[in-house]
């Protein structure tokens, strides 16, 4: 059995030796609550899923971004956060990178929307980025939906549930980032649609029967 | 009439407006309500009427005053022309600079400012109108704001303002008694950890005095920290906090 706590800042989780995980501080004997959110006292921990936050980044996150500078090493881009990402050229072009030989503009432009991964983050510098591995790069086409990044979990579902549910529905392509940005691709109706669902997952967010809801939204097939 | 000669409570300890000595004037919170801003709170407490919004964390700028190891939180209290009776200029003034730095200084005792390194953290505070205690309201609103925004928080923040009118000791001193009362202590709190982030007085008091308005104070602010709790469950939850049991699933 887990014990689940609506919780606020300053609310006493639970007593007693526990592995405790994020937003959660050590008092003494207590575990006290950082953060509005969701608490989680199970046997092997405790946990507690904010409901309402800014985005920080953490290494090996998967975030959409938005390339706002090109300088002479790499591309500075907006990941939705108070910190920039950056993306090191020699990431992109190998360890014979250059400046005087390669052009950074021919592989992204300012405005280009770009997957990428987040490959590091501390505390003292800016998180840097990587498109290392299979999916990342540029995004040609889609339409971008912002969503509050603690509500992402929820639209992926378990195991993928739910955002499995929107793109067989309707044909379109959703992308999310761990940083709360979301893009559609696909046909205008499709994209319209799934745009809708993830609208509804993100006010009903609270909602155990969240499936039944989406499922609503998208219209029997 | 002087300061100090006005009758400010009758022989039966009723007050101007009918409140007994210990009586807090009605107070309403709610959470959430100007969406531009990542959090935000609107209190009346009495007659006053204020607006907080909190934004970030964000790039500091100019970037001279970026703190390597921590979050600046800044604050700014500001009165709107129209929350007075004569129309208040809209530049700062002495008084308010001054409350934007206590302000400042009572909530950051309770910001985890240093989850969020090189970043800044924007509360604003306008009061639309004004009555005595608007400091305290403003904190009390501004710490809803934060936990709104989702910044880290190891308690809330709330505050409650006690005094003296006539020679005695009172709770929550409307603008009237602040003005023509003998002095004025608003007390800032962090009820969990039981922490005092405000404390400032005007007028003299006796030791007692001092004694029993300060622990009046406080007193007082943990029954206003019941309607912080219960506005915040109201937005989030929607009403009463609950606990659950629920059956473990296998990932």
């Amino acid at each position: 059995m887990i014990e689940r706590r609506q919780v606020i800042p300053g609310d006493v989780i639970a007593k007693g030796n526990y592995r405790y995980g994020s937003y959660i501080e050590k008092r003494g004997e207590e575990y006290v609550a950082l953060r509005v959110g969701l608490a989680e006292v199970g046997r092997d921990g405790i946990k507690l899923n904010p409901l309402t936050g800014p985005y920080l980044p953490r290494a090996d996150d998967e975030v959409i971004g938005k390339v706002v500078d090109v300088n002479g090493f790499g591309w500075v881009v907006d990941i939705n956060s108070c910190f920039d990402g950056f993306l090191p050229a020699s990431f992109v072009f190998g360890r014979e990178f250059s400046p005087s030989t390669h052009d950074l503009s021919s592989k992204f432009k300012v405005g280009d929307i770009i997957g990428t991964r987040i490959e590091s983050f501390e505390r003292s510098r800016d998180p840097q980025l990587s498109i290392r591995g299979q999916g990342y790069g540029k995004i040609d086409s889609g339409e971008i939906v912002k969503i509050s990044p603690t509500k992402v979990p929820r639209l992926i579902g378990k195991r993928g549930a739910i955002i499995n549910l929107i793109s067989e529905r309707t044909g379109a392509e959703v992308k999310v980032g761990q940083n709360g940005v979301v893009v559609v691709s696909g046909t205008p109706e499709g994209i319209t649609k799934a745009v809708k669902a993830i609208r509804t997952v993100e006010e009903e967010a609270h909602a155990a029967d969240l499936t039944t809801k989406v499922e609503g939204v998208l219209g029997g097939e | 009439m002087a300061k100090g000669e006005t009758k400010l409570i009758d022989e039966k300890g009723n007050r101007r407006d009918g409140r007994k000595w210990d009586q807090l004037r009605p107070i309403k919170l709610q959470v959430g309500l100007v969406k531009n801003a990542d959090g935000s709170a609107y209190i009346e407490w009495g007659k006053n009427k204020i607006m907080a919004a909190v934004y970030g964390p964000k790039e500091v700028h100019p970037k001279h005053q970026v703190l390597a190891d921590r979050a600046l939180l800044r604050c700014r209290y500001h009165m709107a022309p129209f929350s007075v009776d004569e129309r208040k200029n809209p530049a700062p003034s002495r008084r308010e600079i001054e409350i934007s730095k206590v302000m400042r200084e009572a909530l950051e005792p309770a910001v985890v400012v240093g989850d969020y390194p090189r970043t800044a953290i924007e509360v604003w505070v306008e009061v639309l109108q004004s009555d005595g205690g608007s400091r305290v309201a403003g904190i009390t609103a501004a710490s809803l704001a934060l936990a709104d925004a989702g910044i880290n928080m190891r308690d809330l923040v709330v505050g409650c303002s006690c005094g003296m009118i006539n020679g005695q000791v009172v709770a929550d001193l409307d603008d009237t008694e602040d003005k023509e009362g003998d002095g004025d202590m608003p007390v800032a709190i962090l009820p969990n950890l039981g922490l005092v982030s405000l404390l400032q007085v005007d007028g003299v008091y006796s030791r007692e005095k001092f004694q029993k308005a300060f622990e009046l104070a406080i007193q007082k602010g943990k029954e206003v920290y019941g309607m912080q709790r219960e506005a915040l469950n109201a937005r989030f939850f929607g009403g009463e906090a609950k606990v659950t049991q629920v059956e473990e699933v296998a990932e």
